[in-house]
């Protein structure tokens, strides 16, 4: 059994679980369980939980009506007399989605983009997506209220909207992607910010000043994941700059940098020659600084899609690979960009970008402070974490695939000179124990009295690719729904949200703006409990 | 005044009044209405646009029984057997409409044509089935209507008439609202209307642009020849689309002066010759022009949830319309799995229609074949393919009497707050019913 939480590496334990969860062992010895699941010689770990994942919502269903042409000839997912049918590729379907989370041994999943508008297609999506538990993130970091009480200097209001729409959504963590970029992409041909202390027109406000101001509000609001920071100038050349000043813009609040992957490269901007790691320089920061933990977005060679708030990064690169391409700008103030991408091992961009993800998960030192993504479907599928888990616990395995990459890897990473190997333990960390923390959930991620019953059992193998594409056993709320990658029962899973106490009486300024300038009326936007599929509150504090 | 006047008007106890209710007749799905109810009747429609007054004010729920079976009265229950039997005894069965229902609804017909390995289609196979199309190959760069608000001061309508057909989209969204970015309205913005027939919307512009008709592909590609500057035969422009050269180069130098341009378009150009290469053009002409400033496009859905359709059967299936599940997987393929299509060739052999009436508007060879198979038809209303169907179930009218999800032409989702309860069942209540009679006949979970 593997509990990192509770300090379990490896010991034979038994587990006892009624109504759904983990308790104590009876004190009394006659008593006897029900039914008894034998995992002798087996791997035993909390269910996975993925932290950072595109699978539900506008941007999700935009990329699957877009791209057919991945479907015909991907895995065919069968009706069954227990499961609906679905189809796979970069993006599969809603369906789809929860078996394979599911079968790959992973019980919860966050969505980590929703536009505020569209909250109740986020909703319907996520009651579609069965097995796993679920939850999302709000976009808030080219909201104009937001912007509005910056400008203002009213950091109460600032905060009393977050803890308000995180309500009115059913959301889960206030969410800022390109903070103020997406604004400028609106108002201007190509437009962004490209540091964090531009001005956004309209507002006069800077990017560094929303990242400050919704972190120390979100913070004081205790809410169990303070702020999910996707930082701009994402995939820049240099942008590491900008990464490392949004890190130490945050001081000593509690804050997550996600896919950090994709701003930790060095070189001048546009100029591909000098493109280069930076992870040594940034990671020596996150190591020194225990309120920040990461993900990172780890990129895998293949074809998939890249979806993603960043409005602006979508036309970037849909010009860059002549892709087609959606944007959607959306009130409330969020944006969308979605482009087909291809990753190639003889590309040295991509090799660079493969490359410095391992690098993150290698230069961290606090393993509870790193999550385990591929920024699905950006970097690669969810389902390549096994090939991820593969390429950190065998160093030899990892060498081989240095050899396939591009060269330059080696003289611009410093991927090749680290010799360190996950263990089993630390991959249980990255995996489920970490996120499950940095998530401020309590019931997930371990195996403890009160957790919710949701476990993995592996087979052990040496090759950790094919241990974790299959699990032996996957145990949702106590029952057994997977056994050898095949769905053995289907259940819904609950939605995880917040709710925040707030002075109600903002709610008449936000009606007058919400009323002038969008187009719902403000009675019919917020999202009532009974809106709901099985649901649990995630307390603030 | 007239103000003074409503307001010490005697309260009526017996009227009900539902404030921000949402019509769901067009696609702008306007969510501001305020109903008054007397006796399950609406006796107003605060805010509601001609259509929408017609949709509620005429609204009565038919004294037909809830079910007929062969033109005869019966129990619902009886009603959902023998669907439940006709969709699993068939060996190509099709489920159609679903334009006007509830998401819920929606989402309840997918399944059931997953378990009887059928074929889904949606309404939008006969409108903007061709975007949809355009969509894949091109993409497409959008955004919700309150931005268009906010931000739009360049809005061309192409191949529409939203004045008769949308008629709140200009006062709520596109032309005449103060946004963020314009805050004086109609003034801040440049209305520019192309199409081939001088409209009421036409009428409302700054400019009209009457073009030949069946030229919308040659229009689009001379806007995106003069986009990249390339020099164009005046000639052969105003013998290809109508227009003089110089005036399709005024209208380029305004799009690329605008800040915010909005391309709002119709079925005037997806259902005329070019069909999706004339949407593909669309698509890509605004894409086009973000190397010139920001520019978006929009399609003018027409079905209160046509658009929740698109999304619900994406979702479940990765395809937006069209999606065969016979090999136990979907399968996408317009002209091949589209309705009109499997009925015209005769191979569909049951259906389930909900909430459309193809007997009424398909060409005739899938009218025959319609009527010739066994079929189920759900409705509020009497219609041509009622008065067909095996099995016709009179169902309750999402957004009068039943709530639910409905998504705008611009996927934004909204609630529907019901006015009053119905006799009859809702569609979702019906389909959840036949969906539990088909796991049984069929054994599956």
């Amino acid at each position: 059994m593997y509990d990192p939480l509770h300090g379990v590496d490896g010991q034979v334990r038994d587990i006892w679980i009624r109504d759904g969860r983990i308790v104590d062992a009876p004190s009394d010895p006659a008593v006897r369980p029900d039914k008894v699941l034998d995992a002798a010689g087996l791997v035993v770990m909390p269910g996975g939980v993925d932290m950072h994942c595109h699978i539900a919502g506008p941007k999700v269903n935009a990329a699957r009506k877009m791209r057919p042409e991945e479907k015909r000839k991907a895995e065919h997912i069968m009706r069954t007399s227990k499961t609906r049918s679905g189809t796979m590729g970069s993006t599969p379907s809603t369906f789809a989605t929860g078996y394979k989370y599911a079968g790959m041994g992973y019980t919860t999943a966050f969505d980590a983009a929703t536009p505020p508008l569209a909250a109740r297609h986020v909703h319907e999506e996520l009651e579609d997506t069965p097995c796993i538990d679920k939850g999302f993130f709000v976009l808030m970091g080219n909201n104009h209220y937001i912007m509005r009480s910056i400008q203002r200097k009213e950091p109460e209001r600032l905060k009393t909207f977050i803890a308000w729409l995180l309500g009115a959504a059913k959301g889960y963590a206030p969410k800022l992607v390109n903070p103020g970029g997406v604004e400028v992409w609106k108002q201007l041909p190509s437009g962004n910010v490209h540091g964090l202390d531009e001005n956004v027109e309209h507002y006069d406000v800077t990017p560094r000043q929303i990242i400050e101001a919704t972190a120390r509000g979100a913070n004081e609001l205790k809410l169990p994941h303070p702020v999910h920071i996707h930082a701009n100038n994402l995939g820049m050349p240099g942008n590491w700059a900008t990464t490392l000043e949004t890190m130490k813009t945050l001081g000593d609040t509690r804050g997550h940098l996600t896919h950090i992957q994709f701003h930790s490269y060095g070189g001048g901007v546009g100029d591909q020659d000098t493109f280069n790691s930076k992870v040594v320089e940034l990671a020596e920061y996150v190591n020194t600084h225990p309120n920040l933990t990461i993900d990172v977005g780890q990129v895998l060679f293949g074809k998939t899609t890249s979806m993603t708030g960043d409005g602006p990064l979508g036309y970037y690169l849909s010009n860059i690979y002549h892709t087609k391409w959606f944007s959607a700008d959306v009130e409330m103030e969020a944006g969308c960009g979605i482009a087909p991408i291809e990753y190639r091992d003889k590309s040295l961009v991509h090799s660079l970008q493969w490359a410095i993800g391992l690098e993150w998960y290698l230069l961290v030192k606090d393993p509870w402070r790193v999550a385990m993504s591929t920024d699905h479907p950006n970097g690669g599928s969810f389902l390549a974490y096994p090939q991820i888990i593969q390429l950190l616990m065998d160093r030899t395995f990892r060498e081989e695939a240095i050899k396939q990459v591009h060269p330059a890897v080696r003289e611009r990473s410093t991927l090749a000179e680290l010799t360190r190997e996950y263990t089993l333990y630390e991959i249980c960390i990255i995996t489920r124990s970490g996120p499950a923390k940095i998530l401020g959930l309590a019931n997930k991620g371990h195996l403890g009295p009160g957790a919710d019953a949701d476990i993995t059992i592996y087979m052990p193998n040496d090759d950790k690719r094919v241990m974790f594409e299959m699990p032996r056993f996957v145990i949702k709320d106590g029952r057994v729904i997977v056994e050898q990658g095949e769905i053995r029962e289907v259940t819904t899973g609950k939605l995880l949200h917040v709710a925040p106490g707030y002075d109600t009486s903002i709610e008449t300024d936000i009606a007058e703006w919400f009323e002038k300038y969008y187009s719902v009326r403000f009675r019919n936007y917020p999202v009532s409990d009974d809106y709901l599929h099985d649901h649990e509150i995630i307390g603030c504090g | 005044m007239s103000t003074t006047a409503a307001s010490t008007k005697p309260v009526d106890p017996s009227v009900k009044v539902v404030t921000d209710a949402t019509c769901t007749f067009c696609g702008c799905v306007c969510d501001d209405i305020d109903i008054s109810v007397k006796d399950n009747h609406i006796i107003e429609a605060k805010r509601a646009c001609v259509m929408g007054k017609a949709w509620f004010l005429n609204h009565h729920a038919d004294d037909r029984p809830s079910c007929l079976i062969e033109g005869k009265p019966a129990s619902v229950a009886e009603g959902v057997e023998r669907a439940a039997r006709i969709l699993t005894e068939a060996r190509y069965p099709i489920i159609y409409g679903l334009s006007d229902t509830t998401s819920e609804a929606q989402r309840v017909a997918v399944h059931i044509g997953d378990l009887i390995a059928g074929t889904v289609d949606t309404t939008t196979s006969v409108c903007h089935g061709p975007s949809g199309m355009a969509f894949q190959s091109a993409g497409e760069v959008t955004c919700t209507l309150g931005e268009i608000a906010n931000r739009g001061d360049l809005i061309i309508f192409w191949g529409g008439n939203p004045a008769e057909n949308h008629p709140r989209h200009f006062t709520k969204y596109s032309l005449m609202p103060k946004g963020m970015f314009l805050p004086n309205g109609r003034k801040d913005r440049t209305a520019v209307a192309i199409d081939v027939r001088n409209t009421k919307t036409a009428k409302a512009m700054d400019l009209f642009f009457q073009v030949k008709p069946r030229s919308d592909f040659e229009c689009l590609w001379t806007l995106r020849a003069l986009a990249k500057g390339i020099d164009l035969d005046p000639a052969v422009v105003k013998k290809d689309t109508g227009i003089e050269l110089a005036r399709w180069q005024d209208l380029m130098a305004r799009m690329k002066a605008c800040k915010f341009g909005v391309i709002l378009f119709g079925m005037g150009l997806t259902m005329t010759r070019g069909k999706h290469l004339n949407s593909e053009a669309l698509l890509s002409l605004a894409r086009d022009m973000n190397a010139f400033t920001r520019f978006v496009v929009k399609p003018m859905r027409g079905h209160g949830n046509v658009t929740g359709a698109d999304n619900v059967v994406t979702w479940s299936t990765g395809y937006p319309f069209g999606v065969n599940m016979s090999r136990g997987y979907p399968r996408f393929n317009p002209g091949e799995y589209t309705t009109s299509d499997t009925l015209a060739r005769n191979e569909a052999d049951a259906a389930m229609i909900i909430a459309s009436d193809p007997m009424a508007n398909f060409s005739q060879p899938a009218r025959e074949r319609l009527a010739s198979i066994p079929y189920i038809a759900l409705d509020p209303k009497d219609t041509p393919t009622t008065r067909a169907a095996t099995v016709a179930f009179t169902t309750a009218t999402y957004g009068i009497n039943t709530a639910g999800t409905v998504y705008r032409m611009d996927d934004v989702p909204i609630f529907l707050r019901p006015a009053f309860e119905s006799p009859h069942p809702s569609d979702f209540d019906v389909l959840t019913a036949i969906k539990h009679r088909v796991m049984e006949l069929t054994n599956q979970q």
